[in-house]
């Protein structure tokens, strides 16, 4: 059974191997839904710390062309949040720990408890809602505590001071947002994440993740001398595009790259 | 009547309204939020935002009885000419208000979304006067039923970005406004242009368009020495109607916002967001939103442009809840039927947002006539911009 210490130990196993921990994320239902079984075992074999598991939204505010390009068409082929709830149940004994990633509306439709119920007792280990500030965020990750799964709290190179004490209590880990700015592929990583991740670490006793913008095993390599995870979406979905038809090919190669990326941590500091 | 003051300070309004927005951007609405409370104290400010209402915009804008309709209906009705203003609709009240904001803050750079255009030109015509660069975002389909109002911009120096994604009409445009907005949040000020998105900008819009319910409030008392029994509005979002309802909100007055029906609320093709009253989260606040069930926002669909918009602003949302305000639907058809009966009786030709309030207060006759109804209609713009669509679509063509 999932519980909230399958992130921790996952995060403290890639410490312990004097790595950071490596968290891919596909969109369930790109390129279909009868697809997502075999790209999470590719993940999985490739070497993925934590899996992410979007639940496609109509209005991906946060997310880039990549990502919102891969929700349309999920929700073109008429993915369904029940259904992906009921496929993640025969994927998490086999994987590792996995989050969903989705907006807030398709969570309050369904119910934050009825939801968060439901995503724990499918063994998923937490949620991350990109348009549910911390602040506003209190009923919901009760709701969600309750039932055993993690409400990830985002921190941004803007974040003030007083919001990375609120969230000293969270559970699971951090998700540093390394631009100001939506998911997708940049071409360097920003100077300013250091700082970031150092700022959230004299304050809160969780690991620190980065997402947003990761594009390569070389920036995957520079974040993961600091972070305690790296986490890769657009540039692995969009690898997943190229060639759809050989969705799991392309991204257990281009995970193993990442994993590499991560792995050569001689310079970490 | 209401008892509460809304919103609270967290920008609730009952269950709905809130800020629900990317981690990004809470630093700065918080900030915003504390601009504004500072501007709205601040007596040099309002000098400079009520002069600019005056010898920019044109205000006040005139209150009338509109004679031949009140014959033709037997009951009277009076027209609140927001169609006047400078632009040709109500959203110039707001674009000045934030974009002094916007130079208060220091701000360099104004980002809008727009529907029919008309909160585009709004805004580009505020930046433009201030000497600042706006760049608006418009959906693609948009674009192409409001090509005049694109141009419109351009002329007043603003860049127009045509948004693909999505169903290409207003709430892309607004997603990805709030994409540029995440992205350069240090130097940018978003200027929303109804009354929804997060805390504070459903208050801060309702305050800087509820000018037209107090210019309106004693404009008819001056002329009829009375209040009148109805204040009837369209709703999209809902920035003319929170407008005009808000200075008349603990006044024995029914308020009546007008949705839009479509092509009927049985097609499912509309815009009735109220009508339909489910609770969802969209744009940064939680109000009723069109939505399936799993919570995907459906396309809205409105002849209108300006109406075309899956939710609408928490205000109004709480406004049905409490029962304080009524809101109803008209159809695409009822509303082209009042942009011409408008037309012919008063020589004014509304905008077809307009004409869903002008159909509803036709539709209702019979009941306002029994009532003795004194109604005030909000007439939010002016129909220039719809000529060429309507003329196209009753020519049989391809709009």
């Amino acid at each position: 059974m999932t519980t909230n210490n399958s992130l921790h130990d996952a995060f403290r196993a890639a410490r312990d191997e004097g790595r950071a921990a490596l968290i891919p994320y596909v969109t369930a239902g790109y390129p279909s839904l009868s697809r997502l079984p075999g790209l999470v075992a590719a993940l999985t074999e490739a070497g993925a710390d934590v899996i992410e598991i979007g639940i496609p939204f109509s209005d991906p505010l946060a997310d880039g062309p990549v990502l919102q390009r891969a929700a349309t068409e999920a929700l073109a082929n008429g993915t369904r949040v029940a259904q992906i709830l009921e496929m993640v149940r025969d994927l998490t004994p086999k994987a590792p720990p996995m989050v969903f990633l989705t907006y807030i509306n398709p969570v309050f439709r369904y119910g934050i408890e009825r939801f968060s119920q439901d995503a724990y007792d499918a063994g998923m280990a937490g949620l991350i809602i990109p348009d549910l500030p911390w602040a506003e965020g209190q009923d919901f990750r009760l709701a969600a505590e309750a039932s055993g799964l993690a409400l990830i709290p985002l921190v941004a190179p803007t974040s003030t001071d007083s919001h990375l004490h609120s969230i000293r209590t969270a559970k699971g880990f951090v998700y540093g947002v390394s631009v100001t700015g939506v998911t997708g592929m940049r071409a360097a990583v920003d100077s300013g994440v250091r700082t970031l991740v150092e700022r959230v670490r004299r304050v809160v006793p969780l690991p620190v993740a980065v997402g947003f913008g990761i594009a390569n095993a070389q920036q995957a390599h520079e974040v993961a001398r600091y972070a305690d995870g790296v986490i890769v979406g657009s540039a692995l979905v969009r690898t997943i595009m190229e060639d759809p038809s050989h969705a799991e090919e392309r991204a257990y190669a281009f995970v193993k790259e990442l994993k590499s990326g991560v792995n050569q941590l001689g310079s970490k500091a | 009547m209401l008892t509460t003051r809304v919103p609270d300070r967290y920008g609730r309004f009952g269950p709905f309204g809130g800020r629900y927005i990317p981690e990004t951007l809470m630093p700065a609405v918080e900030e915003l939020t504390q601009a504004y409370h500072q501007v709205r104290r601040d007596p040099e400010f309002q000098r400079e935002l009520n002069a600019l209402l005056k010898d920019y915009v044109g205000r006040p804008t005139p209150l009338r009885r509109a004679d031949r309709m009140s014959q033709a209906l037997g009951f009277d009705v009076f027209l609140k000419r927001e169609d006047l203003n400078h632009t040709g609709a109500h959203k110039i009240n707001n674009t000045i208000g934030q974009v002094l904001l916007a130079r208060r803050m220091g701000k360099t750079r104004i980002i809008a979304e727009t529907g029919a255009g008309q909160h585009g030109v709004a805004t580009a015509t505020a930046a433009a006067l201030f000497g600042l660069k706006a760049e608006i975002y418009m959906g693609a389909e948009d674009v192409k039923r409001q090509a005049l109002n694109v141009y419109r911009m351009k002329l007043l120096g603003a860049e127009v970005h045509p948004v693909e994604s999505g169903t290409q009409t207003l709430k892309d445009a607004t997603n990805e406004a709030i994409r540029d907005w995440v992205t350069n949040v240090r130097t940018t000020f978003y200027v929303i242009g109804s009354v929804v998105g997060p805390h504070p900008y459903p208050m801060m819009v309702r305050d800087f368009q509820s000018v037209i319910g107090r210019e309106a409030r004693s404009q008819i008392l001056k002329l009829t020495g009375e209040l009148p029994t109805h204040i009837v509005a369209c709703v999209g979002g809902g920035s003319n109607s929170m407008g005009i309802f808000y200075p008349f909100r603990e006044d024995p007055v029914a308020l009546v916002g007008v949705e839009a029906a479509g092509e009927g609320l049985e097609t499912g093709r509309h815009a009735a967001s109220i009508q339909v009253a489910e609770r969802g989260i969209l744009h940064g606040s939680l109000s009723y939103l069109l939505q399936d069930e799993d919570g995907q926002i459906k396309p809205a669909h409105s002849i209108s442009a300006g109406l075309d918009y899956p939710g609408v602003g928490p205000e109004h949302a709480y406004l049905h809840y409490t029962g304080r305000a009524t809101y109803v639907a008209v159809t695409d058809r009822q509303a082209l039927a009042a942009f011409h009966q408008l037309s012919q009786w008063e020589g004014i030709i509304p905008a077809l947002e307009s004409a869903h309030a002008v159909a509803w207060v036709i539709e209702a006759a019979d009941q306002l006539r029994r009532d003795r109804a004194r109604v005030v209609i909000n007439l939010s713009g002016r129909g220039d911009k719809d000529v060429d669509q309507v003329f196209h679509m009753e020519q049989g063509g391809a709009q």
